[in-house]
């Protein structure tokens, strides 16, 4: 999943300084599953706000909905009726859904709630890792299900390097290193050879805005 | 001869090298660099020109590079993957060896993290066996990275590094191969203090064949003091220093100690001498180059051979 953090609450407030009615957005995807922003999120921040406005006496009127997919048109749709009775709308979806929302709605100023952080997993509640950068070429194949890109430090192709400290990465010891892992790994599955092999130079395929259109599917006409 | 540096003919002609080492200064001071170069002069057939080490920006390597060519002795080049990206890095390979550079040293580099911009972009466009797998394409088949062809190509001695005492060991050897398949001629290894390990190290690389393609230097750096032992012992990844050695330091006494440092390396140059397999000694006396002419003398190692 997408997971990212709330901004600083002095941040958002700054952000939002000046507009008298405000539309919070919540996203139910993603960034619920993450405890950022979700409907209950959503909530929070405004109580938050409100008390912050109160308190300023400079209250914002605060409306809010969540939405299951502020990266999808589908569930945007429901925000139409909506919108124009707002100043200014606050998302707390993924970066790629606040620019859904802009797109949208053009003439609307949009705020990001939150700060998108990376593609990750649930470690426990409330406890996300990275895992993967969106190379666009995966390698997991070769290197055990370990992600050179993302989890090494350096994203090196043919690692080990020189600073593996007892199996640690050289830039913390709390900080496993990658190429060690994945020596271990290959190592119990006897698949060693794979990283016995030279690693070409890559082609990094994330350099430019990327489309994707499915095999069997057309951009739809309508856009 | 792939590139006719003076460190290539030393080791084709099967002496036994002998190279240096000097960190540019955090500023413009060439003479700064004369200085140092100095102490090296005749003393070291190559002298390594570290790039922006430990993450601290520093005059650039090609740039000090010259300043040491202008002082007659042959620099090389190290280039690291964390400042550049492939264009980048070869365009400077190709103006570096325009003005007469010939050995090149090929690193990963330390990470960011470490140094006085720990909030730059770390570039990692390409990694070090990449990078050396690149310079030999380069060499050899006069080709850049994306395939054009090379005008006049450049004709590099290619350096990399390999630390024999990293975790996973057991795979260390491996990827010293894995380097010299890639391309490289010549390897510098990390500073060796645990010889146990050493010795296993060069067992396996010459069993496997590979001091047969490529020359190893082993890496010294004589310690000047315990606190410099214990640091490398506790706070520089990668580094294995054992506890005899600093034990043996500790009982050198008060204003002995340097002197056992270099007494210590001056045992591990003559071990490194009969060794098979190893071709030379990397002296790394960083901030210490004004020993090197006393080392290099008491090593044995002169005079350097001229060509
Ligand atoms: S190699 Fe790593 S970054 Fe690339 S797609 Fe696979 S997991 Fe993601
Ligand atoms: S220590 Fe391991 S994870 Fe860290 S940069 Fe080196 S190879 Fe990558």
């Amino acid at each position: 999943m997408i997971v990212a953090k709330r901004k600083p609450f002095e941040e958002i407030k700054e952000m939002l300084k000046g507009y008298k009615k405000v539309l919070n957005v919540g996203c139910g995807t993603c960034v619920a599953v993450c405890l950022a922003g979700g409907e209950k999120e959503v909530d929070v921040l405004n109580i938050e706000l409100d008390m912050a406005g109160k308190l300023d006496e400079n209250p914002i009127e605060l409306g809010a909905m969540t939405i299951e997919r502020q990266c999808d048109r589908e569930y945007l749709e429901a925000l139409d009726p909506l919108v124009d009775d707002y100043d200014a709308i606050l998302s707390m979806a993924c970066g790629a859904g606040i620019q859904f929302l802009a797109e949208r709605y053009p003439h609307k100023p949009i705020f990001p709630a939150v700060d998108t952080t990376f593609i990750g997993v649930n470690q426990g509640v409330g406890w996300y890792e990275e895992r993967c950068r969106s190379c666009g070429s995966c390698v997991l194949g070769l290197t055990g299900g370990i992600c050179p890109v993302t989890m090494c430090a350096k994203g090196l192709y043919n690692g080990p390097c020189g600073g593996t400290n007892k199996g640690s990465c050289e830039i913390d010891k709390d900080q496993p290193c990658a190429w060690y892992l994945i020596y271990e790994r290959l190592s119990r599955q006897g698949r060693l050879d794979n990283i016995l092999k030279f690693s070409p130079a890559t082609d990094w395929q994330n350099q430019i805005p990327r489309t994707l259109i499915q095999p069997g599917y057309k951009k739809s006409e309508e856009v | 001869m792939k590139s006719g540096s003076n460190l290539e003919k030393v080791l084709e002609a099967g002496h036994f090298a002998f190279t240096g080492e000097l960190g540019p200064p955090r500023g413009t001071n060439a003479e700064e660099v004369r200085k140092k170069a100095q102490f090296l002069k005749g003393n070291v057939d190559s002298v390594n020109i570290t790039d922006n080490q430990t993450a601290v920006v520093r005059m650039s390597s090609w740039a000090a590079s010259l300043i040491l060519i202008s002082e007659g002795l042959e620099p090389n080049f190290q280039m690291v993957c964390r400042d550049r990206n492939r264009l980048a890095m070869q365009s400077d390979i190709l103006g570096a060896y325009a003005h007469g550079i010939k050995n090149m040293l090929c690193l990963s580099g330390d990470h960011q993290k470490f140094g006085d911009h720990p909030q730059g972009l770390g570039v990692f466009d390409i990694d070090s066996m990449q990078l050396i797998n690149m310079v030999k394409e380069m060499r050899d088949e006069g080709k850049f990275l994306g395939g054009a062809d090379i005008e006049d190509p450049p004709k590099i001695f290619i350096g990399a590094a390999s630390n024999p005492f990293a975790e996973p060991v057991d795979f260390r050897v491996h990827r010293l191969a894995k380097k010299i398949a890639a391309g490289a001629d010549f390897i510098q290894t990390q500073c060796i203090y645990n010889m146990d390990r050493f010795r296993i190290f060069m067992k396996q690389a010459v069993d496997m064949g590979l001091t047969e393609k490529c020359y190893i230097l082993a890496g010294v750096t004589p310690m000047k003091s315990v606190g410099m032992a214990r640091y490398m012992a506790n706070s520089v990844p990668g580094m294995d220093v054992p506890d005899s050695l600093i034990k043996r330091l500790k009982d050198a006494g008060k204003g002995k100690i340097a002197e056992e440092g270099i007494k210590f390396a001056l045992e591990q140059i003559e071990e490194f001498k009969e060794m098979e397999g190893v071709a030379g000694v990397h002296l790394m006396a960083i901030e210490w180059e004004h020993k090197v002419p006393e080392i290099a003398e008491r090593a044995g190692v002169l005079p350097r051979p001229t060509f």
